[in-house]
């Protein structure tokens, strides 16, 4: 037996390997997680998902009530149903965290995220990016001779296929803010 | 009403106010003034370890044989990186414990300051959780926030840094009446539903099995009495964790012995073959499950615990019941009592009948020797000399002598065995015996070690010299650190790399020079009476126990193999680890 020879993937059933065999779908969730707006406390939830090996594809944060000093984190992650759930229970248990609320499983809810995208050409380039910026409903939020900044708004996919179009246009900066997101209806 | 006074001054209001008596720390430039504040006062004893770290191991054992949170005072910088061990261990093994940390002056944070450390930061992984506390007026409050958060719900250790212009300054002190801790009431009251399934699984069950945890212990002593309750009125036999012992007596008649890597033969065959597992505050840790694909196979799972996180992580369980142990068994008994107390007691019967033949195997035998004391015979003979003792307390290092403890040594009573189990942290058993002994000072106090895991905190027995602590040191000395020798002998082809213990020093002369007393002993003929010595002196004791150097602490399960492929005794172990097995640790 030699340590050294051991074949990648060996290890698969060891008993750290925490995925549920049962399954192994990837999903992908938007939880609103409320938490005390207090000093660290954005560490404390990006410190779980780095020490505990979860995945974070985007995360916002910001205050959204003053008098009760809270604070509201809007985190995007994939993993499978069982690493989902214990990613949910451990965000409930932090002390700092009141309420974790899984939007992609309680029922509809909206996603919104702004994008601001630098645009730098000239002539026919220039013409072609404005022209698609208003059916996508983007504002000009700044503009020189030879740029154009663009603000949108919308669901990641509509800025991923915005920026997609503008890269052949003189796409050179794009700001993305993350997904904030909400439960429809009451 | 509320009183104006120095942050300095409110640290030891607070302590007085939840009740603390001791406190385990070191001094140091950051928390001069709560020191002087002590200074002043003689409500509080403050025990003066050596180092930091066996600050946080004896406020752990103090916890675990108190019942009541451990409380660490210790300075900034290296004061609190010193600590990061014993919290981590706190953590994982889920004891009360206060940390109160000084930390240079607000004014000063983030200049790279003399003996500054981001404490916060660095403790925020290993702390259940933590605070800066950057206004006085906060102090007081925050001190009682941390007691609510460290004892509610699944324990666990918290940190509080407290700048030292914070200790200085005056503010107005919260009564711990006073203090919001409303936000965080964790659920105790488990859901009647799931209770109910539970009980109606029992009533058929053929082959059930009770797995209990340190959850059982943390509980209080009232969930260990309900537990006895329900293990004497089911008749279901019952098996604990290394962190659960003493939750269910070793003398009772249903006790199968510790499960696990190195639990007893018959306790693991159980936990395979059950149709029915109860798991009653534990966590299915790897060191329990081994392969988690063969692990119980047949078997319907209920898991009472109080952290939903510990439900599902590692194993899918049928009935879920999140919920404080007490409270659980309490509905639980209450339940099956007004069904009218039904088992299926004549499967059940048969059940025992397969598991007595398990037991015929007597797994902890060994091949006895009267020239070399075997660590076995040695922790027998403890036993057999001590367990009569009133008041007796066990704590461990880590490593081959701990799961020896584990399967020689018999807890009636729960907060009698002090070790460290999920962190696994060698150098654990000095600091917690002085931790014990300083809360039960009239107890019997026994340190069961390994030389190597020993001498990572011998410093501490300065302190037990310093307070008149009594603790007995019984080092099973095999000049090898034993379960690494072990695991190399099993997985690396014996290449014995690092292994063993170089330079010893003389053990009996450490004793004298620390102020206590020696013994040495290597005869089996003569190992009662070096015993009967040490139980004898009334003082700190180093027993240097020469045993036998090879021997292997069996039964084990193989990393990567199921509680059914065991090795037993002296059974050849060869090529018993594959390669995937060699990967786990």
């Amino acid at each position: 037996m030699n340590a050294l020879s051991l074949k990648k993937g060996s290890s698969r059933k060891s008993a750290y390997n925490l995925k549920n065999t049962t399954g192994d779908t990837i999903e992908t969730h938007t939880l609103a997680v409320l938490v005390d707006n207090e000093a660290g406390v954005l560490a404390r939830v990006i410190g779980l998902f780095s020490g505990r090996g979860y995945n974070i594809d985007s995360l916002t944060v910001a205050e959204i009530n003053h008098e009760d000093n809270q604070s509201r984190i809007t985190i995007v992650t994939t993993g499978t149903p069982s690493v989902i759930v214990q990613i949910k229970a451990q965000l409930a248990r932090m002390v700092a965290v009141h309420d974790v609320h899984d939007l992609t499983v309680e029922g509809p809810s909206v996603e919104r995220e702004l994008a601001m995208i630098k645009v730098v050409s000239k002539g026919d380039n220039r013409v072609e990016a404005l022209r698609t910026s208003e059916i996508f409903r983007a504002s000009v939020v700044d503009t020189t001779l030879e740029s154009f900044v663009f603000e949108l708004t919308g669901t990641p996919e509509k800025i991923d296929a915005f920026v997609e179009l503008m890269t052949p246009l003189g796409l050179v900066d794009v700001a993305r803010t993350g997904v904030a997101a909400i439960s429809r209806g009451l | 009403m509320s009183k104006k006074m120095t942050g300095a001054d409110m640290v030891i209001q607070a302590l007085k106010d939840q009740g603390v008596d001791t406190v385990f720390g070191y001094p140091g430039g950051a928390v001069l003034p709560i020191y002087d504040a002590i200074f002043q006062q003689s409500d509080i004893q403050h025990i003066l370890v050596r180092h930091e770290q066996g600050a946080t191991h004896a406020a752990e054992a103090y916890a675990r044989s108190t019942g009541k949170p451990g409380v660490v005072l210790v300075t900034s910088g290296p004061g609190a990186t010193n600590a990061v061990t014993g919290l981590t261990d706190a953590l994982m093994d889920s004891i009360p414990m206060i940390v109160l940390t000084g930390q240079v002056p607000t004014f000063m944070i983030g200049s790279d300051a003399f003996q500054e450390a981001d404490t916060v930061g660095i403790t925020r992984p290993c702390t259940k959780h933590n605070w800066l506390v950057k206004e006085t007026d906060k102090l007081s409050e925050t001190i009682h926030q941390a007691f609510h958060i460290a004892t509610s719900g699944r324990p666990g250790p918290v940190l509080i840094d407290i700048p030292k212009d914070v200790q200085f300054a005056t503010g107005t002190y919260t009564p711990k009446a006073k203090a919001h801790v409303k936000h965080y009431q964790p659920q105790v009251k488990g859901d009647l539903a799931a209770i109910t399934e539970l009980v109606e699984l029992m009533e058929s069950a053929e082959r059930p099995i009770f797995y209990t945890g340190g959850g059982v212990i943390n509980s209080g002593t009232g969930a260990s009495q309900l537990l006895r309750d329900l293990v004497k009125s089911t008749d279901f036999p019952i098996t604990s964790t290394l962190m659960g012992l003493g939750c269910y007596p070793a003398s009772g008649k249903n006790w199968l012995g510790m499960l696990g890597m190195h639990g007893t033969y018959e306790a693991n065959l159980a936990m395979h073959g059950c149709d029915l597992m109860i798991n009653i505050g534990a966590r299915f840790d790897d060191r329990i499950t081994g392969v988690l694909e063969k692990f119980s196979p047949n078997s319907k799972k209920a898991h009472i615990d109080i952290d939903a996180s510990s439900i599902n992580k590692v194993i899918h369980v049928d009935v879920p019941i999140l919920g404080d142990v007490a409270h659980v068994l309490e509905d639980l008994l209450k339940v099956w009592k007004s069904r009218g107390r039904k088992t299926n007691s004549a499967a059940v019967k048969k059940w025992w009948g397969q598991i007595d033949e398990w037991r015929a195997k007597k797994c902890l035998s060994y091949t006895n020797s009267d020239k070399i004391i075997k660590p076995q015979y040695a922790l027998e003979r403890l036993e057999a000399l001590t367990k009569n003792h009133p008041d007796r307390y066990i704590t461990t290092e880590v490593g081959q002598h701990q799961m020896w403890a584990a399967q020689y040594l018999g807890f009636e009573d729960p907060h009698r065995w002090m070790t460290s189990g999920g962190l696994g942290t060698m150098g654990y058993g000095v600091p917690a015996s002085v931790g014990v002994q300083v809360a039960h000072p009239d107890a019997l106090v026994i340190n069961v070690a390994g030389e190597a895991s020993w001498m990572m905190n011998m410093q501490e027995m300065g302190t037990c010299t310093q307070y008149n602590l009594p603790t007995k040191q019984f080092i099973l000395n095999n000049e090898r650190l034993g379960m690494v020798r072990q695991w190399q002998e099993l997985l690396h082809g014996e290449r014995y790399s690092n292994s063993w213990s170089e330079s010893l020093p003389d053990f009996v002369k450490l004793a004298e020079a620390f102020g206590g007393k020696g013994i040495q002993c290597s005869d089996p003929a003569d190992l009662d009476d070096a015993i009967m010595e040490m139980l004898a002196y009334d003082g700190p004791v180093i027993f240097d126990c020469l045993v036998e150097k090879h021997e292997n602490c069996f039964p084990m399960i193989p990393s990567g193999k199921a509680h059914n492929e065991m090795l037993m005794g002296d059974a050849s172990t060869k090529d018993a680890i594959d390669a995937e097995g060699m990967t786990l640790v």
